[in-house]
């Protein structure tokens, strides 16, 4: 017979430690109806910027999709018209897709882009019923024209992107002070800061 | 015709309104005994638990049970069908029928708060206790499968070894209150706890009782680990809802028992009779049900042989040395 099955001792030492726990301050987080402040800068889903006068910022040469490390972005170039000028530099996207699905959301592209056009939002909720539904194509990347031009991603203010999360219908409540918050059901868990900068 | 409302007929309606209401109370105690045992665990490993449906969590068991209602009976084709599909209700039908002869509170003058106060109740109790082995071990038997036949074996060999010392560990306090009535027993205990004068029986009663019903850190027929689900792999849906009910019923049974037993039943502590004696009754119930699952959020499970060396070489001498010293004091007295 093992000593070890008579440890009375152990057994209540084992006990009390469950016991314990039972009032120890949970650190679960409800997450649908209360949501985790965000890291400064956290990469989330992406969006296509504009000018101040509505053009836009990408002028269609395909560095980001050349840096992705995932190759997660298609990028077809056209020539602008006089006519029709999309952006201010001789060319613009004619297609630009990114395929969420691949993408591994580490700013790269947002890196390489020489005119700040393709910026990463702390937009994290996109799971859909289907795959395809993930390729996000310009109509969704590409912010309004009333969305306003936002910072530079190295201008942001103390790191926390104000401006971000105006893609497709989904306005940002942001506010910096406070941190990002992700859609308009969720609330910022104040007690939060675990993690975060100061 | 009018024979309905005679008086010998009128017994039997109170009791048949006894039994719907006591297999009401007994359900919803169930159910809640279910969503108690996940909001504790839940709290011992740092969790909230259920939460989600209703105030906390308070619907969840109307939601679990309409999940399982609509959940596919599957029987798998090697198992035999009429086995199959009685065992559960084996189980669930002895769990119940304890209830019959436990008593929740002082019986007045013409009324018992029980079906029936049985002289013996005692050892209707412990009957039943062993026909409940039968659910589990044709369960596992007839699934026609594997990993339910090992279950249902452990399942048979940890009942006979552990409802030895469970016996033996009650007899203790039959001797001391000298009679076999439930009723007895607990008034024997008006001003003393069975628990003090039979403390080694009360322990040896905690630990068997718990390997009784294969509850955790004893349940090594339904061992997830090794064995899926044990004796209860094969079953799903309503049928697997049975046994999981029967489990917990027997869980209130066997804490019932020691209230009776050791806890002195509805005796209150001091001179506390401003609360009525159910109340004290049901308050010993849930703790014995909070020590259950507290014991399952603890302790790991016992490896099988060490569980069969500890029952018959440590349980069961203990238990046999109890007695003897309990039958030797009182004849001396």
């Amino acid at each position: 017979m093992n000593k070890r099955l008579f440890n009375v001792g152990a057994i209540i030492a084992g006990l009390s430690v469950t016991f314990k726990h039972m009032f120890i301050r949970k650190p679960t987080i409800q997450y649908p109806s209360v949501k985790k402040k965000h890291a400064p800068r956290f990469h989330g889903l992406h969006e296509l910027r504009r000018y101040a006068d509505g053009k836009e910022r990408c002028i269609g040469c395909e560095l980001c999709s050349s840096v992705c490390p995932a190759n997660a972005i298609t990028v077809i170039g056209a020539e602008n018209s006089p006519e029709d000028r999309r952006s201010p530099g001789e060319r613009y996207a004619a297609r630009y897709e990114i395929d969420e699905l691949r993408c591994i959301f580490c700013g790269m592209c947002e890196e390489a882009c020489p005119t700040d056009a393709i910026v990463l939002t702390p937009r994290f909720e996109m799971s859909e019923l289907r795959r395809g539904s993930l390729i996000y194509d310009k109509d969704r990347l590409l912010v309004p024209r009333d969305a306003g031009v936002g910072a530079a991603p190295d201008d942001r203010p103390n790191g926390i992107p104000s401006d971000l999360g105006m893609v497709a219908d989904v306005k940002s409540t942001v506010d910096p002070a406070r941190g990002y918050d992700a859609t308009w059901r969720g609330q910022i868990l104040k007690t939060q800061t675990k993690g975060l900068a100061p | 015709m009018n024979a309905w409302w005679t008086p010998a007929a009128t017994v039997w309606w109170v009791v048949v309104v006894k039994c719907a209401v006591l297999l009401f109370v007994v359900i919803t105690t169930f159910a809640y005994a279910m969503l108690f045992e996940r909001k504790v665990i839940g709290w011992m490993q740092l969790r909230p638990g259920p939460n989600r449906v209703g105030p906390w969590g308070l619907l969840q068991p109307a939601v679990d049970a309409v999940k399982l209602m609509l959940k596919e009976d599957l029987t798998p084709s090697t198992a035999d069908p009429l086995i199959y599909r009685l065992a559960p209700f084996i189980s669930l039908v002895t769990a119940f029928a304890a209830y019959a002869v436990i008593p929740f509170s002082e019986p007045a003058p013409g009324n018992v708060w029980a079906i029936g106060d049985v002289n013996a109740g005692i050892l209707f109790l412990l009957a039943l206790t062993s026909i409940g082995v039968y659910g589990v071990s044709l369960g596992g038997w007839a699934s026609g499968s594997k990993y339910p036949l090992l279950g249902s074996v452990r399942s048979t060999a940890q009942m006979i070894s552990y409802e030895l010392s469970m016996s033996l560990s009650l007899i203790g306090v039959l001797i001391l209150a000298g009679t076999t009535s439930l009723v007895g027993i607990v008034n024997a205990q008006a001003k003393l706890w069975f628990f003090i004068p039979q403390f080694i029986g009360f322990v040896i009663y905690l630990i068997t009782a718990v390997a009784e019903t294969n509850r955790a850190p004893f349940d090594l027929v339904e061992a997830d680990a090794e064995l899926v689900g044990g004796f209860n792999t094969e079953y799903s849906g309503l049928r697997f809802g049975l046994f999981f009910i029967a489990e917990y019923i027997n869980m209130l049974t066997v804490s019932c028992i020691a209230t009776l037993l050791f806890l002195g039943g509805w005796n209150p502590i001091g001179q506390l009779t401003v609360i009525p004696g159910i109340v004290w009754f049901l308050l010993k119930v849930a703790f014995f049900m909070f020590f259950y699952i507290w014991l399952r959020a603890t302790f790991p499970r016992l490896r099988y042989d060490r569980l069969m060396a500890f029952g018959w070489k440590v349980l069961l001498p203990v238990a046999t040395a109890n007695l003897i010293g309990t039958a030797v004091v009182v004849a001396v007295r």
